[in-house]
């Protein structure tokens, strides 16, 4: 497996239509109990145009492209059995809000091995942004197992 | 500040594969999981991160949030019941800095990392 190739690949551009629908069961199934994430009036109160995208649910949202969302791996010969999150980061510039209209663009920028290539790791990069203006930069650490 | 989850189950799981939209069977399907050498599933890491965020939005107004990063430990086993817990650290030029961990019952980390609040709490 040669990680290094990887480098520079960018994913398809995707754009996702926030569902009320979706972060009501995302609030849900994390315990979320705050009425601003299922209620659009308590919402309202708390000064949100809409219901709020949880933090962590823009890397929910940036796996809802089309397609097999773990089909790269397996270009690069990387079982998803192998493959462990390693580390996420959030950079927000603006919150996002149910009826937005977002726009992920993803590319690996970073991958290297550790361990005399018993870890492999690859970056993932995604800049977030809503009608031009940026909403998060997402980074990604995935480790591959061997 | 500390939030403590209730078990995660296998039906926490699925539900969380669904809602998430990460079909990964690693977290879902045992067989997946055994054909792999592994004795059982495990959770997300980023259901970790979800339950800190809660965390986080109720300490904080969620667009004061600057960065929220962090770095997975060890694997959440199924049944598993995390706490998870943000410290301040640092209050530096109009920005407040939190360790963030979370740890299961039994004293595994399966988390660190780090939240950039804008203000102070």
């Amino acid at each position: 497996m040669n990680l290094a190739v990887a480098i520079g690949m960018t994913f398809p551009r995707h754009t996702v239509e926030v569902e009320r629908g979706r972060l009501r069961f995302y609030a849900e199934v994390i315990g979320e109990e705050a009425p601003r994430f299922t209620d659009v009036d308590a919402a309202a109160e708390a000064g949100y145009p809409d219901l709020p995208v949880p933090p962590a649910f823009l890397f929910c949202l940036e796996m809802a492209r089309p397609g097999d969302r773990f089909g790269y791996l397996q270009h690069l010969g990387i079982d998803l059995r192998k493959v462990l999150h390693g580390e996420q980061r959030f950079d927000y510039h603006a919150m996002a809000f149910a009826g937005d209209t977002l726009i992920f663009d993803t590319r690996i920028t970073d991958a290297y091995e550790k361990k005399g290539g018993a870890l492999g790791f690859l970056v993932r990069s995604t800049h977030v942004t809503r009608a031009g203006a940026p909403i998060a930069d997402l980074t990604s650490t995935i480790v591959v197992t061997r | 500040m500390k939030l403590e989850i209730p078990t995660i189950t296998r039906t926490t799981l699925a539900l969380y594969a669904g809602a998430s939209g990460d079909h990964n069977p690693m977290h879902i399907d045992l067989d997946v999981a055994r054909s792999a050498g592994l004795p059982d599933v495990f959770a997300h890491g980023m259901l970790s991160m979800a339950y800190l965020g809660r965390l986080l939005t109720d300490l904080v107004d969620q667009g004061r949030i600057r960065t929220y990063a962090v770095r997975f430990t060890a694997v959440t086993p199924v049944h598993a019941k995390p706490v998870c817990t943000a410290v301040v650290t640092k209050v530096e030029n109009g920005l407040t800095y939190l360790d963030l961990t979370v740890t299961t019952e039994e004293g595994t980390q399966t988390l660190t990392g780090q939240a950039i609040i804008e203000g102070e709490l």
